[in-house]
């Protein structure tokens, strides 16, 4: 099969050009000679199958940063028969240096320069047939986004392809090095044929960033922009949310359980609690992710997500981390999962990694059920709304801490030197391919994992067969025991640790599992937990659940973005060391300040 | 002299971190190590460009630059390593 490799920098509508030539049908796929997985899907051109690879945005073949070596290593163990470089018009001038690099590596070569609507407005005109000549590769403008053009690119693609490809002689890598003339030749080519304004006016974009880059309003916009963003993702997203459960619940009531009512009790158990529950809380995720990515394309295609970074680099560059960096902190308030894998928007590893370190610690709104459970069980109507903020606090300072302690690991040598495109419309297309292309995503690499989880949970609670389910004598009651002496320092009883076993899957849980471990519901539960916590042991144990895991699609998430284990246990192993450690040291404290 | 050249050139720019909002400038060097320099190159810092100080972050944040029709954000330890003359 033919492939065709798809080439540019940042910022100029490849990944919507993929989309559209792909219709969407992508997979993420790994490579030889890199590490990351790059998208790439297969579409009928011409009679024959050919595979279309997304290769990251880079700015230039010979350099350093990440994303510039995925590509030359993919270029050097993976020569396509076709390259296609999408330039965006409006930055010719400097844009050509990148073609004129993939030009000396001797391989087929299509170009199309995008975003052709865009120049018009600015008044640059390209001579694309003299262009075309200076350069003996075929040229076409482009609008991907409205589509204009496309046609008769794909079929210069398709001819193109017909040759096969000279390939790359290994003496061609050290020619490659020799930058010098790349300068003179583009040069030559712009003089001819491009007609540059002396002075570009984006009237609109101007005066957009005068309001929202504003030295004292600027970050008031923009918390009022991610408050409205967050606010918006529950809103639309919970009540579909509460959709699903209920569906999956009426099909368990009115099918599954009369279909299943003559096995025996046990493996009805594994199946229903088990492997069932288990693809219920993994279509609990998928509302929340479309939202989010529908929300975060519109952020980021037009162009608001550079503007954040520069409102909020001052902050985060002290902690090692950048301004996209706390959008998705903040993001990770609502949910982590979608949080975490947006941070895909970093160019550095180390980085982004350092991101996902963080983002678990934020509260996220599962959390935030059981908190209100215990602060309304244990705590006043007046003081409940401080506890609450005080986790709230908690949970930054947690990050912050997180952030500092880590960022010598974590160092990234990537320079802060980003370009501010110009506001963009995103289209409804993109956005919605791309809440789709994640949730995909998310369901491929979490499901087994965390339906995995739920039937290992609901095995630990449930074994020995003759134990009352959640009680003292099965595996998790024993293990609840044995971790005893680990638990009781931070004060929080052998029940409240099967719990925490619970909350392992995912915190939304927590409250039903104590109901199960108790043997009471509603209002009954609230009163028991009442009488038999004070208030110290609450607010550890809600730090404990603050801090540690926060639940299993989380875990996976973290190890299918990051595709180390080291890293995914090393986030476990601190997030649990924290949690332990800062609920010790508050219980301890409080119990010796005579609380 | 080349090298007596380059100083005195040096001395009599300031710093791209310097300029004010509103401020244009030619770049006259720029002193970064091999990454940094490598993608200022592809974003168009070329001695002798024009450039223009667009805005700048509160509290000791980024800037946001103009060369030709690219605006560029990059912080002020970056634009530090770039001397520029004041036009």
């Amino acid at each position: 099969m033919k492939r065709i490799a798809l080439l540019g920098m940042p910022n100029t509508g490849k990944s919507t050009l993929f989309n559209r030539m792909t219709g969407g049908a992508a997979r993420v796929g790994n490579w030889p000679g890199i590490t990351v997985e790059l998208l790439s899907g297969k579409i009928l051109m011409g009679g024959d199958m050919v595979e279309i690879i997304d290769l990251p945005g880079i700015y230039d073949l010979h350099g350093f940063s990440d994303d510039e070596q995925v590509v030359r290593h993919f270029l050097h163990d993976n020569v396509p028969d076709l390259a296609l470089v999408i330039l965006n018009t409006t930055q010719i001038e400097r844009q050509m240096s990148l073609l004129l690099q993939l030009k000396q590596l001797d391989i087929n070569l299509v170009v199309m320069l995008n975003m052709a609507d865009e120049a018009k407005k600015f008044g640059i005109s390209v001579d694309v047939a003299k262009m075309s000549a200076l350069l003996e590769i075929p040229i076409f403008l482009l609008s991907a986004k409205y589509g204009s053009g496309y046609p008769e690119a794909l079929q210069a693609i398709t001819r193109a392809l017909r040759y096969p490809t000279p390939g790359m002689a290994e003496h061609l890598r050290s020619q490659l090095e020799q930058d010098e003339h790349i300068e003179t030749e583009m040069a030559r080519v712009l003089k001819h044929t491009v007609q540059v304004p002396a002075q570009l006016s984006d009237k609109l974009t101007e005066k957009l960033d005068s309001v929202l880059l504003h030295p004292w309003l600027g970050l008031p916009i923009f918390f009022a922009v991610m408050y409205l963003l967050f606010q918006g993702i529950f809103i639309f997203g919970q009540p579909i949310q509460g959709g699903i459960a209920e569906l999956f619940n009426w099909l368990r009531e009115t099918a599954l359980v009369p279909l299943l009512g003559g096995l025996p009790q046990a493996l009805q158990g594994l199946l229903l609690d088990g492997i069932y529950n288990g693809v219920a809380t993994v279509a609990a995720f998928v509302p929340i992710i479309v939202l989010f990515f529908l929300f975060m394309a519109m952020v980021e295609d037009s162009g608001y997500l550079s503007r954040a970074a520069f409102l909020m680099d001052a902050l985060m560059a002290r902690l090692g981390l950048d301004g996209r960096g706390f959008v998705m902190l903040l993001m990770g308030f609502g949910c982590n999962v979608p949080a975490l894998m947006g941070t895909r928007v970093m160019r550095s590893r180390a980085m982004r990694l350092l991101t996902m370190l963080v983002i678990p610690l934020s509260l996220c709104s599962a959390r935030l059920q059981v908190f209100i459970f215990f602060t309304a069980a244990l705590f006043s109507a007046k003081a409940a709304p401080v506890v609450l903020f005080s986790l709230y606090l908690f949970s930054f300072g947690a990050a912050i801490l997180t952030a500092l302690l880590f960022k010598g690991r974590f160092r990234n040598n990537e320079p802060f030197v980003l370009e501010l495109p110009p506001y963009r419309f995103p289209t409804a297309r993109q956005m919605v391919l791309r809440g789709w292309l994640e949730v995909r995503h998310f369901l491929r690499r979490a499901t087994k994992f965390i339906v995995a989880g739920v039937v290992m949970v609901w095995l630990l609670t449930h074994l020995p067969l003759s134990a009352v389910p959640a009680s003292a004598d099965t595996l998790a009651g024993m293990i609840g025991g044995a971790m005893h002496p680990l638990f009781a320092p931070i004060g929080i009883n052998e029940q409240l640790t099967i719990a925490l076993i619970f909350g392992f899957i995912a915190k939304e849980i927590v409250i039903g599992a104590l109901a199960v471990i108790y043997s009471l519901s509603g209002d009954a539960l609230s009163g028991a937990i009442g009488q038999q916590l004070d208030w110290v042991q609450a607010y550890s144990f809600m730090l404990f659940t603050l801090l540690y895991t926060p639940c299993l699609a989380t875990v996976a998430t973290l190890q299918s973005e990051s595709k180390q284990t080291g890293f995914t246990l090393l986030s476990l192993a601190w997030s649990l060391g924290l949690a332990w450690l800062v609920s010790f040291l508050f219980y301890q404290g409080a119990r010796m300040l005579g609380y | 002299m080349p090298a007596l050249l380059n100083q005195s050139i040096a001395m009599s720019a300031t710093s791209l971190a310097a300029l004010h909002p509103g401020d244009t400038a030619t770049i006259a060097s720029i002193h970064a190590e091999e990454a940094l320099h490598l993608r200022l190159l592809a974003l168009g810092f070329r001695t002798g460009k024009q450039i223009e100080m667009i805005r700048k972050a509160s509290f000791s944040g980024p800037l946001q630059v103009r060369i030709g029709t690219t605006d560029i954000l990059l912080r002020r330890v970056e634009a530090e390593k770039i001397k520029v003359h004041k036009t």
